[in-house]
């Protein structure tokens, strides 16, 4: 084989010259071409995590609840009543950045297979996604695109879409974020592992047959977008959810009949990441006859059997007895299931073509063997600029301004009602679904117990860009809040890390610093990390992301006759802050507010103080569980009075208004307070609830034990959001109808722009 | 009494239907695989939603050729009772058993929502629970809901009192703002003449219980047992 060092084709596959030197000097030889198709795959940074993995471990990922962790094919939380919660988040963004609808829509066919080869029945997914800014007629075309590619996918599956976040930002015109989290229900003993076991078992190919189809996908999702990568197209898979649906029910009865001793999705780098991953879990070997798997294309040779990422396909590690019940139930979904190779103690993925061998790699080379890097890591040079920013260089609105600005606010599309998109995705399949999208975290409850689960997907790239640790220490409270606001406990996350190109020092820096703001949140909060994605290479022209470390968030209600619910449902009610809101000029820092109003990213955003958020989540699961909030909404993007106008848009009739004042949190006399600040500033530390005033002495006194700031700043009234001043001069009062009208109109409009 | 919820491999609104008849109204259920073809034990079948067959020819198109189908066609002569909710009623549509076809949504996407239906005919085994005129509120989900008839079709339909559902506003007029798909004379929900075949895109199933929001669909199931039960209304 001469003739590959020669012409280096390593290169081209995405592997450096010191990577193929380390595959020559482990393998003892020079592999062969189809080989080193397989290293390059497995060895990808989508793959083996190269840069990633020495941050990665720095994050916590133990807790009393967690079952599995990171490594295997998804994170399981126990949730009582012996079930168990398998949940993922991953991203799909190259793919989608080139065909929109498919690389959405196999984003959510690969993460739904993560949480089967678990055990466990998909129940829901939630998408996390990131465009440029929505008059630019690129992102029209990519959203359309993604979201009905979601539409497309999902639906046909019956696995309801509860829930995410769509944000759109200038850094994501030419590579978009979609990330996608899906969650799964389980029995304890209905748990599986992605291991192949047993030397004499059988390898099993179920569901779709194999073609040329995303050959080197992984490679694509690892290196930036350019010019070129239109062309790459063709390394984009093609998805059909029907086929996933029959996948779906075909493995859980093989599961169920007690067939199956090992199980993984072939998802990123098909069959050869599927082989190695669940060889080098066990500590065996495979042998497996190419020739044997069902293909749709005539001549394929090893190389592209290898890599083909052909979607809707799981590898199965099968009781050598039970292969013709596997055989049976395929036949039932009229699926494909077959038997192609054995599990062996060689230690090695040995591939055959009819007999002839192709390829034979230590499959702990192949899956584990890739080197680790820790690039150079240097604080960005924009950074010196954005922390200059200071109150004075942003002019303070009059209050007849106010009025404008809430309502240019509420028709953010950041903020605005995202009913557009998610209307088009079948969020109540399974009739589960109790809170669905658009009220923040999604609820489901679970049939035959009083339990809920609840999800959330968070993240302001914004704020990460601006201050990338207290930015990804905010992403995992927001999420907190998120699940703590309906009276659940926060568990557990899975992350998604998406980045720009980790040998770009800025980039690595932002990387480094995020992961540990997110560890020290985790840590804090006692929500550990049980699995995730890296996704580097976000780039486009030379331009990198936000840096966007999204986390999605599992919470547990205890009793879901006891949620909580963002709208105001009794007039008189009290509404009170429980918690933080600064009102001054750094909580304009990355907000919504200031780049809206004033055209400004910029400031230097504070980590959030992690007790308070810890005392926060406290209160409001006692208060949850004593029945004393009428209604709980977090503090996000648009501050206090944006979170204040959707308590009133959700409200129930004739309590869809609040009239309140500042006064209590503090402002008066003091000089590092702004009107503009304390209306539309941002903290993540900080709920505002409502609760009949005759329940105040006792939310108080819960405050009080958890050292939770607690104000009473108004009241629920009928129909109209007013804001008066400490003085008590009335300043601002909006119709909720004009507020409601804005805010469901905001995201079309600005598409339509 | 016992029900069936028929399963293509694409259905996905099986367990919904299946909960709600034996969980929530404690009803003698079971699922029918479709390659099934004795239907004797069944007084009532559900055709469920979801993408028989995956659908991207014509949503039912290949579904009203499956095994059970055949059976299905005896069952409704045989007077019994068959309700097809959403892809359900697409197949009925596909299948002859009732008038119409369905086209894609004017506004071209697939749409997850809640609307208000006006029961129009309240003497059928399907809605004999509900007061006339009422204003009841149901989810929809699907991408072609869009009913289309022949004109002449259309006026039997309405002089015999066959459209039981139509999408309305919150005061019960059939507005244009109303209609969610485009469908003529926002047509929700059609009976056969006999009056035994019922196909309706909107979820009953969804909204049977409380906790989800709205337990105005929990009579099109109680009417179907009281139905049979009595034997009123039945052909």
């Amino acid at each position: 084989m001469a003739e590959i060092s020669q012409t280096a084709p390593w290169r081209e596959m995405g592997l450096k010259d010191s990577e193929y030197e380390l595959i020559k000097e482990r393998l003892g030889r020079e592999p062969n071409y189809t080989e080193l198709g397989m290293f390059a795959v497995l060895w990808s940074e989508h793959c083996a995590y190269k840069h990633s993995k020495p941050l990665l471990k720095t994050l916590p990922t133990k807790g009393p609840a967690v079952l599995v962790g990171p490594g295997e094919n998804a994170g399981v939380v126990d949730i009582g009543d012996n079930l168990a919660c398998a949940f993922k988040i991953e991203s799909h963004n190259h793919p989608s950045a080139v065909e929109p609808y498919q690389g959405a829509a196999t984003g959510i066919g690969g993460i739904v297979r993560d949480i089967l080869a678990m055990g466990a029945r998909p129940v829901l997914l939630l998408d996390s996604l990131r465009f440029g800014p929505p008059e630019d007629p690129k992102t029209k075309f990519l959203f359309g695109g993604v979201v009905s590619g979601i539409a497309g996918y999902g639906n046909c599956l019956g696995i309801p879409t509860v829930g995410g976040e769509v944000f759109f930002a200038k850094p994501y015109a030419g590579n978009p974020l979609v990330n996608v989290l899906c969650g799964g229900i389980m029995k304890h003993e209905d748990l599986h592992k992605g291991g192949a076991y047993g030397v004499g078992n059988v390898v099993m190919v179920v569901g779709h047959s194999t073609g040329r189809d995303g050959i080197h996908g992984c490679t694509f999702a690892s290196d930036v977008l350019d010019d070129d990568s239109e062309s790459k197209r063709i390394n984009v898979q093609v998805g059909d959810p029907f086929m996933e649906k029959l996948l779906i029910e075909a493995c859980l009865e093989m599961m169920a009949c007690g067939a199956v001793v090992g199980i993984q999705d072939m998802g990123a780098a098909g069959l050869t990441s599927s082989c190695a991953e669940t060889a080098a879990r066990a500590g065996t070997g495979l042998v497996i006859d190419i020739g044997k798997v069902p293909m749709r294309e005539e001549g394929m040779n090893a190389y592209e059997v290898m890599l083909s990422e052909s979607q809707e396909r799981m590898l199965l590690i099968v009781s050598a007895d039970k292969v013709d019940e596997v055989k049976r139930i395929g036949a039932k979904w009229g699926l494909h299931a077959a038997e192609i190779g054995r599990v062996t103690d060689s230690g090695n993925l040995e591939v055959l073509h009819n007999g002839v061998l192709e390829a034979s790699i230590p499959v702990s080379l192949l899956a584990m063997g890739a080197p680790e890097y820790t690039p150079e890591a240097r604080e960005p040079e924009y950074l010196r600029k954005t922390r200059e920013f200071s109150g004075e260089s942003v002019r303070a609105p009059e209050f007849s301004e106010m009025k404008g600005i809430l309502l240019k606010l509420l028709a953010s599309p950041n903020i605005a009602s995202k009913e557009p998109v998610f209307r088009q995705y079948d969020y109540m399949v399974r009739t589960d679904t109790v809170e669905g999208p658009g009220r923040g975290a999604a609820v489901l409850r679970i049939k035959g117990t009083k339990k809920g689960l609840v999800f959330t997907t968070d993240c302001n790239g914004r704020l990460v860009y601006l201050n990338p640790k207290a930015g990804a220490a905010w992403a995992v409270t927001e999420a907190a809040l998120n699940v703590a606001v309906t009276g659940a406990k926060p568990l557990a996350i899975t992350n998604c890390l998406n980045f720009g190109s980790p040998e770009n020092p800025e980039v690595y820096w932002q990387l480094k610093e995020a992961v540990q703001g997110m560890a020290e949140a985790c840590k804090a909060l006692e929500t550990p990390v049980t699995g995730g994605n890296v996704s580097l290479y976000n780039e486009s022209d030379g331009e990198a992301i936000y840096p966007t470390p999204i986390v999605g968030m599992l919470g547990l209600c205890e009793d879901i006759e006891k949620r909580i619910t963002p709208g105001f449902k009794n007039a008189g009610d009290l509404v009170a802050v429980l918690g933080k809101v600064w009102g001054d000029a750094r909580s304009l820092s990355g907000s919504e507010y200031l780049e809206v109003a004033h055209g400004m990213v910029a400031g230097d955003p504070r980590e959030p103080a992690l007790d308070l958020a810890r005392g926060i989540i406290e209160v409001l699961t006692e208060c949850a569980r004593e029945g004393v909030l009428s209604s709980a909404q977090d503090l996000s993007e648009g501050g206090l009075l944006v979170a204040l106008a959707e308590s009133c848009i959700h409200g129930e009739e004739g309590a869809r208004g609040c009239a309140m004042s500042p006064k209590a949190l503090g402002c008066g006399g003091r000089e590092d307070i702004r009107a503009d600040a304390m209306l539309f500033g941002e903290t993540n530390t900080a709920v505002v609830v409502s609760f009949a005033a005759s329940n105040e002495e006792q939310v108080a006194h819960i405050c009080r034990q958890n050292n939770v700031p607690f104000a009473v700043i108004g009241r629920v009234q009928e129909s109209a959001l007013a804001v008066d001043t400490c003085g008590g001069l009335r300043v601002l009062e909006v119709p909720t109808d004009e507020i409601a009208h804005a805010y469901s109109h905001g995201l079309e409009d600005s598409l339509r722009g | 009494m016992k029900f069936g919820v028929v399963v293509f491999p694409g259905s996905n609104c099986d367990s919904d239907a299946y909960h709600v008849i034996k969980d929530v109204i404690g009803v003698d259920c079971e699922y029918v695989w479709h390659e099934t073809r004795d239907l004797s034990d069944f007084q009532a079948l559900v055709l469920p939603g979801g993408f028989s067959y995956g659908d991207y020819l014509r949503c039912g198109a290949l579904a009203r050729f499956s095994p059970v189908m055949d059976s299905v066609y005896r069952f409704v002569d045989e007077g019994k009772l068959v309700i097809g909710i959403c892809n359900g009623f697409q197949i009925l549509l596909e299948a002859g058993l009732l008038p119409g076809a369905m086209l894609s949504n004017n506004v071209l996407e697939f749409r997850c929502q809640w609307v208000n239906l006006r029961v129009e005919n309240t003497k059928t085994p399907f809605t004999c629970l509900y007061e006339p005129g009422e204003v009841i509120r149901v989810p929809i989900a699907h991408h072609e809901g869009n009913y289309y008839a022949e004109p002449e079709v259309l006026e039997e339909l309405e002089r015999t009192g066959r459209v039981v559902l139509r999408y309305v506003d919150a005061s019960g007029n059939p507005t244009a703002e109303a209609n969610p798909n485009g469908a003529a004379h926002n047509i929700a929900g059609i009976i056969n003449e006999k009056g035994n075949v019922f196909g309706l895109m909107p979820h009953p199933e969804r909204c049977s219980e409380s906790i989800l929001g709205s337990r105005d669909g929990r009579r099109v199931f109680l009417s179907m047992i009281k139905s049979l039960e009595t034997g009123a209304l039945l052909s």
